[in-house]
């Protein structure tokens, strides 16, 4: 009876652990999300699909600069798992590795906001911001979730 | 009885001769390559195309044309390390004849005849020229000699087992380089060889059977992610059918996807190769790619 109770409560911490976590892990899904979606805004400007937007460009990469500072507090150690997170243990293994691509992305939207007042200068500063994604996904986020 | 036995061991006998005898290590003789001028222009494009610094270049270390070797290739089968392919003549294959090389592109052979493990995808790289690869050879050449040798593989038995190699070539290496297909533009064709032959595209891209074989129905149609966590997608129309040929070729280019996201994953390193392909090339690969018939 008393290891009933026991796993019981084990099970309903675990609950409560995942609620928990599944927020976290949910708001820094929104905040990719709309990273992609500005990422995609820039990408059809730089390929001429769309007309250049100054305020388009201060906006993107303001909320990447925002979300680069926000990052560091988005994955506490209870959100290593659940809400499908593609998040790859290595963010908590490796965290000084992790920060440095962190800081890494911040520094190329603040380099980029600057100079993202034109064409030209969005064309010259956007590889970088496309580098840090691609950097960091590499190694710390998973292929794939099916 | 003892008739019975003596008869069930020759039997034996037999076919572990005959078993050595079609699954021997197959080499391709100097005699078998006719007279050739290396194109190191065309060897660049080759050695891109064929991703090889995506696996040989020494690790944690920037300068992709450092191939000593050495990094932890993770699989079900254990951890292989792909070794020093630089033209370091102690430690690399500075001493390989041209022979050697295509021998172990296309024949998963090495010059002490033994059998490699087919995590070096020479069952894509088969289908390459003999042209293609001396010119990639000319150019692995030019790089810097690294010296040091990577360490063993670490497999776990019965992989280990190279001879048994030597029946696993037997189901899925055929020895068949690439044929174009008339009825198709140059343009497909090029990308089609691209993406089979040096691109080896379907080795990650494929679901694999329990000999570790593609199932070549489900060619391109994603798997497991060998190397671990996740999953490798689909490249087929079934899950790429809102890429543009264009959105396709802009991936391999710079592995941005048309949603905005990065490829990340095994892909980011693939891009760092690709990225350095003429855009024709992107383009006829994506041209490939976008003909791929819908698989689940």
């Amino acid at each position: 009876m008393i290891r009933t109770i026991v796993v019981m409560a084990a099970v309903a911490i675990g609950i409560g652990g995942v609620a928990a976590q599944s927020d976290v892990i949910s708001e820094r899904k929104a905040l990719m999300k709309k990273n992609a979606q500005h990422a995609k805004g820039m990408n059809g400007m730089i390929k001429g699909e769309t007309p250049f937007d100054a305020a388009a460009a201060a906006a993107a990469f303001t909320q990447w600069g925002e979300t680069a500072a926000a990052m560091p507090k988005l994955f506490p150690d209870n959100s290593k798992t659940g809400g499908e997170t593609r998040a790859l243990p290595k963010i908590w293994e490796d965290s000084a590795g992790w920060n440095a691509q962190i800081a890494g992305f911040a520094k190329a939207a603040a380099a980029g906001k600057a100079k993202a007042t034109s064409l030209e200068g969005l064309k010259e500063t956007m590889p970088a911001v496309s580098k840090a994604c691609n950097d960091c996904h590499e190694g710390y986020r998973a292929a794939q979730k099916k | 009885m003892r008739r019975l036995l003596l008869a069930l061991v020759l039997l034996g006998l037999a076919g572990a001769v005959a078993f050595w005898f079609v699954t021997r290590p197959q080499s391709i003789a100097a005699g078998e390559l006719p007279a050739h001028k290396p194109n190191l222009e065309n060897g660049k494009v080759m050695f891109f195309a064929g991703g090889c610094a995506g696996c040989h270049t020494t690790p944690k270390q920037d300068d992709r044309m450092r191939l000593g070797g050495g990094m932890a290739l993770r699989s079900p089968y254990g951890t292989f390390y792909p070794p020093n392919i630089s033209p370091d003549p102690k430690d690399g294959i500075g001493a390989w004849t041209e022979a050697n090389f295509v021998t172990a592109m296309v024949k998963g052979t090495s010059p002490d005849g033994r059998h490699y493990f087919p995590s070096f995808p020479y069952t894509s790289y088969q289908r390459m020229t003999f042209a293609d690869l001396r010119d990639m050879f000319a150019f692995i050449k030019t790089l810097p000699p690294v010296s040091g040798r990577e360490r063993d593989h670490d497999i776990r038995f019965p992989f280990n087992i190279r001879l048994s190699l030597g029946g696993w070539k037997f189901l899925y290496l055929d020895g068949r380089p690439f044929t174009p297909d008339p009825n198709r533009p140059v343009q497909w064709n090029r990308g089609a060889y691209l993406v089979n032959g040096p691109g080896h595209c379907a080795e990650c891209h494929s679901p694999r059977d329990l000999l570790g074989g593609i199932v070549e129905a489900r060619r391109f149609a994603g798997g497991p992610n060998p190397e671990g966590e996740g999953t490798i997608p689909n490249i087929t129309q079934q899950a790429l059918g809102e890429y543009s040929e264009k959105d396709i070729a802009e991936v391999l280019a710079s592995g941005t996807t048309p949603d905005g996201d990065s490829v990340g994953s095994s892909m980011a390193a693939v891009v760092r190769n690709t990225s350095q392909l003429p855009a024709s090339d992107h383009a006829a690969m994506a041209a490939y790619i976008k003909s791929l018939p819908p698989v689940k």
